[in-house]
């Protein structure tokens, strides 16, 4: 399963932990995965959140593939001037 | 570094031709948003509040509707209910329903047959206000008893117990504080503010908009995204997305501030209710600065330790920032780059989102990282002075690199940071001798660039020339690169590469020329799309030689026969193949969208020297060096450009602009001559490095480029300020009275 890291302001919201443990094979499949275990995140990732796959940030790409070794980092929403 | 199908021998790219439209705008051909008229065409002026903060009890029209050659007038009425989210904010910052939230908020707007009759129609416009308690500063935003701008703005984040003007909290990081700062031979602590600054573009925000009753119409516009103003001004008006085609015009400068919309969705909404004429608006500069989105302000405490060799072992930086009187202000982004240069292990950041009787803040060059830069390099350069370290050689004991995790989580790929601190300090002006009262100052700084949704074409023309079809407005000289990008692909002239800049109605959907992504995003794009036409036109040669496609290869702009039983042809020029693509299978054309994951960010360093002038405070740029990882640069010239402009807007960021307002909360300065942006005589040529450590993400290796320069110049000026006179300032600008004051001992 693959690693996913949370920004110490959502581990409120996931019983406290920093990285959870989530099946799936794509980024979209494990962010379902994470609402369903800890439903209290949906807020945040509904306002936008970047995914971190890798090292490689990957936004709005619901289908980039998640490996099972894969580490994961939410982040917040980029954009730029 | 692996750079697997990476190109890295280069026909084209690195060159410096002139831009396909220079011509254009050095004789004046170019048309920007207020070039644009039509027959017929009426002329919108706005009604703005000259309060910070009061209920609109009453607008009366009647005078204005009454006058010769006035059309229309609209209010918050005349616009959808129901909005949510931030499409009810974009709304509500259009035009001002119950209350008006700062001064130069939009309440009312008229159409009428010429500038001046709307102008007298918007002053005959009569509204009663009730004034209402207002704040502009963020920690008296904060602080118990402060006006509350709109209860229930906060969102789920907010902790409780803190003030209704915190509408979002962000918290991040890693490590053990205690552990860290533990580890230190010394720990410094300071807190620091900034001003808002404006983005300062040339051209003021301009448009002209036609709606039908059937509310389908266009809009031309000057902006840096025109999928972004169509998605906006259709939501704000409650109409379907598709309704609105949206051309951009010619751009003069933009720097994340046209990336929203102001008066768009009003010259719609004038339009269709003066019977589908068209509305053309221009803003003032007096309306720039009032109401349209400078950055945030910041109000910043930042602790690092450090031992005596230089290594950081922890930082804690807490950043409050008001954007105004909507959520937005972008210390999201700080909380995750605040310490992004280095490699630390025990780190932590506090973010506040605070709201304000200001104008609505709009991206600005990185924003949210040059006021966090202020604050961290500025401890770093005292952790420095105090331990008698060289400040470049600190930074490179503790730079991040390839592999390093970053301090908002993942690991770095290739990245350039170590090469700019190298190369800084081996540049010249790092040992040139300093003068009486003159000082150096270093800093440096990141962004992280941006992908995003990309749409582009390409199409083979009959005589063998290229037209490139991308939806990223041209600000920096991108039609250049394009056409570069698409040269090097094809393997034929950068003249025979012609650029445009489509409308919404020719492309998928195209975030702005925003997040430094346009080189990269729609660069990609134009190769991709280029090899889907070479692809083609290999074929359609296989097809005329009886051979197999696969036996095909396409170099120096020819389609050639390869491998041992391909046979003997002579190559088939492009120009050849367009000339009979008619009769071969029809036109040729190629597409690429994506929304690219591969973008890679931008590392930077900056030397300074100041000279400060100890009877005035005033202080004088002596010379600037740029140093900057570019990945690839496409066109040398245009990303030294780059680095110069982020290098000039951070340098009056740090010494002069700033938003002035009254007890009154009016803005106090909101012309040019009192916001005072550095002009060409305030500055000496600022010297350029371009560091190239290849981004794998991109074929040609290719980072944005165009935001991180304005990150590391404020504390790298304040820096040298400090260096010149002994005294570390740690509010910004540095203005001559505020460094006058600091020379004598005064409290600043």
């Amino acid at each position: 399963m693959a690693e996913l890291h949370l920004w110490s302001g959502l581990r409120a919201l996931a019983d406290g932990k920093e990285m959870v443990e989530i099946e799936g094979e794509t980024v979209g499949q494990v962010l379902d995965g994470l609402v369903a275990a800890y439903p209290g995140l949906e807020p945040a990732l509904k306002r936008g959140v970047s995914v971190a796959v890798d090292g490689q940030i990957v936004p709005n790409s619901r289908n980039h593939p998640v490996k099972p070794d894969s580490e994961i980092f939410l982040l917040q929403k980029l954009a730029g001037g | 570094m692996a750079l697997d199908g990476q190109k890295t021998a280069y026909k084209y790219i690195g060159t410096t031709p002139n831009r396909p439209d220079g011509l254009d705008k050095v004789t004046g051909r170019a048309r920007y948003g207020a070039d644009i008229s039509v027959p017929g065409m009426l002329h919108g002026a706005v009604v703005r509040s000259p309060h910070a903060h009061a209920k609109i009890v009453k607008i009366d029209a009647t005078k204005a509707l009454a006058m010769e050659g006035v059309k229309a007038v609209i209010t918050r009425a005349d616009f959808p209910e129901g909005l949510e989210g931030e499409d009810w904010d974009i709304q509500e910052n259009c035009m001002a329903g119950e209350k008006a939230l700062y001064d130069g908020h939009a309440v009312a707007a008229v159409a009428a047959t010429s500038p001046l009759v709307a102008r007298d129609a918007a002053k005959a416009i009569e509204v009663t206000y009730e004034i209402l308690p207002h704040v502009t500063d963020v920690d008296e935003a904060m602080k118990e008893g402060a006006p509350v701008i709109r209860e229930g703005a906060a969102d789920f984040s907010v902790p409780e117990g803190l003030h209704p003007n915190v509408v979002r909290y962000f918290d991040s990081g890693r490590g053990d504080l205690d552990k860290g700062f533990a580890e230190a031979d010394l720990i410094i602590e300071r807190s620091f503010t900034t001003e808002a600054a404006h983005q300062g573009y040339i051209e003021p925000h301009a448009c002209l908009g036609q709606m039908g009753a059937d509310n389908r119409g266009e809009l031309w516009v000057c902006t840096q995204g025109h999928w972004f103003m169509r998605r906006m001004s259709t939501a704000v008006l409650g109409i379907e997305t598709t309704n609105i085609r949206v051309t951009p015009s010619e751009i003069g400068g933009g720097f994340g501030g046209k990336t929203t919309v102001f008066i768009e969705p009003l010259s719609l909404a004038l339009s269709r209710k003066a019977g589908g004429k068209p509305v053309k608006m221009v803003m003032s500069r007096n309306e720039v600065l009032r109401a349209t989105g400078p950055t945030a302000s910041a109000s910043m405490d930042v602790k690092m330790g450090m031992t005596k060799d230089g290594r950081i072992t922890a930082a804690h930086g807490t950043f409050r920032m008001q954007g105004g009187a909507f959520a937005g202000a972008p210390v999201d982004v700080t909380t995750m780059l605040a310490f992004a240069n280095y490699d630390i292990e025990h780190v932590h950041h506090i973010g506040y989102d605070v709201i304000t009787n200001r104008p609505r803040q709009a991206a600005y060059r990185a924003p949210g990282a040059p006021m966090a830069a202020f604050a961290t390099e500025s401890v770093i350069d005292e952790l420095c002075r105090e331990l008698g370290l060289d400040p470049i050689d600190t930074r490179l004991k503790n730079a991040a690199k390839e592999g390093t995790r970053a301090t908002f989580g993942p690991k770095y790929g290739p990245i350039g940071f170590m090469e700019t601190l190298e190369a800084a300090k081996a540049h010249p002006n790092y040992s040139e001798p300093l003068g009486p009262n003159q000082g150096r100052g270093v800093a440096s700084g990141y962004w992280m660039n941006w992908g995003g949704e990309t749409s582009a074409s390409v199409a083979i023309s009959e005589d063998g020339s290229v037209t490139v079809s991308v939806g990223t407005p041209d600000i920096g000289g991108s039609r250049a690169s394009m056409a570069l990008m698409a040269a090097e692909a094809f393997g034929i002239p950068y003249e025979n590469v012609r650029v445009n800049i489509s409308d919404t109605g020719a492309l998928g959907v195209n975030e702005p020329t925003h997040g430094s992504r346009a080189t990269y995003a729609s660069g990609l794009a134009t190769i991709r799309a280029a090899e889907e036409c070479i692809g083609k036109m290999c074929k359609r040669a296989a097809d005329k030689w009886g051979i197999d496609p696969e036996a095909v290869v396409w170099e120096d702009g020819c389609a050639k026969p390869s491998g041992p039983n391909a046979g003997e042809f002579p190559p088939m020029t492009i120009a050849e193949i367009a000339g009979e693509m008619g009769g071969t299978g029809g036109p040729i054309s190629g597409h690429y969208e994506d929304s690219p994951a591969g973008f890679s960010g931008s590392f930077g360093t900056h030397v300074v020297d100041v000279e400060v002038d100890p009877e005035t405070g005033r202080t004088t740029i002596l010379r600037y060096l740029v140093v900057q990882d570019a990945g690839k640069a496409i066109h040398p010239a245009y990303v030294e450009g780059q680095f110069q402009g982020g290098a000039a807007q951070g340098i009056g960021w740090a010494l002069n602009e700033e938003y002035i307002y009254g007890e009154d909360g009016r803005l106090q300065n909101p012309v040019f001559l009192d916001y005072r942006v550095p002009v060409a005589s305030d500055l000496p040529m600022i010297d350029t490095v371009i560091v190239e450590v290849p981004n794998p993400g991109h074929p040609y290796g290719v980072r944005g480029v165009g935001e991180t320069g304005i990150t590391p110049p404020l504390p790298a000026v304040a820096n040298a300020v400090r260096d010149a006179t002994g005294k570390r300032i740690c509010k910004l600008p540095l203005r001559p009275s505020r460094v006058l004051a600091a020379i004598q001992g005064k409290e600043v």
